[in-house]
């Protein structure tokens, strides 16, 4: 579907708190980026991205709890490629994810899904759902 | 496919060879008890095959970091062998690459454990 903006909307859907999801929304959005014309490198990228914010909203954000869903949105405009994927948690304060590269840190056995996130896009926006809950925006410029 | 284990001796080193995918799930648990399972049984040399490991996610790197504390902790030793190039990055960028002591070979890997 086109919107006024220009951009096409590829997926929006709701999917339930499972790592089946991860596993089936990872598959669509490479995908959508193979469709959208990135290459076998940034594929990649983006399915860990996808992966890794999607683990993060199924076991984190939503704790595996059914009733609660993860919507995923996938868009493509002229310039950009962007997965906004939102859950229904309590949500978290960025500024207090530990920085994985720190020395203190690498010895740490979790906490490096948003890190690879912002490794491998372009952009990754975290901002506060309304009413409840997490929206992270995934963003990777596509090659003109 | 998620991923597989078969454990070999050579030598007195302890060959993990994995397949597949490490990921959140089945993957990552069934690597974090084989090394648990060595550990208990007193293995103190173990060797991590990672050729055929088709993909790893952040779950997999942490079990890869725990198997290293586990191993460290009960007083042995574990190493990389044959990691892929997408394997390689993800250690490289998350620092943990100089952590591991990887290797390119098995039996170089073998020989830096005497």
């Amino acid at each position: 579907m086109s919107s006024d903006t220009g951009s096409i909307g590829i997926l929006d859907q709701d999917y339930p708190s499972t790592l089946e999801s991860v596993d089936i929304v990872e598959a669509d959005i490479l995908k959508a980026a193979v469709d959208a014309g990135f290459g076998e490198d940034e594929q990649q990228g983006i399915g860990m991205a996808v992966r890794e914010c999607m683990v993060n909203a199924v076991v984190h954000g939503n704790r595996y709890n059914r009733n609660k869903h993860v919507h995923v949105n996938v868009r493509k405009s002229a310039g950009d490629f962007e997965v906004r994927i939102r859950d229904e948690g309590e949500g978290f304060d960025r500024s207090q994810v530990p920085d994985p590269l720190d020395d203190s840190n690498v010895l740490r056995h979790s906490g490096r899904g948003l890190f690879l996130m912002g490794a491998f896009m372009d952009d990754v926006k975290v901002e506060k759902a309304s009413p409840r809950g997490t929206e992270v925006t995934l963003s990777k410029k596509l090659a003109s | 496919m998620s991923a597989k284990l078969n454990t070999r001796e050579v030598g007195d080193v302890t060959v993990v060879d994995v397949s597949g995918r490490i990921t959140l799930g089945e993957g990552s648990s069934a690597l974090r008890d084989v090394l648990r399972e060595l550990v208990a049984s007193g293995k103190k040399k173990v060797l991590l095959n990672l050729s055929d490991v088709t993909y790893i996610d952040s779950s997999g790197i942490g079990e890869l970091v725990s198997g290293f504390t586990t191993v460290a902790n009960a007083g042995g030793t574990l190493k990389l062998y044959g990691l892929t190039k997408r394997v390689k990055d993800l250690l490289q960028i998350t620092k943990l690459y100089t952590v591991f002591d990887v290797h390119e070979e098995e039996a170089h890997a073998v020989r830096s454990f005497a």
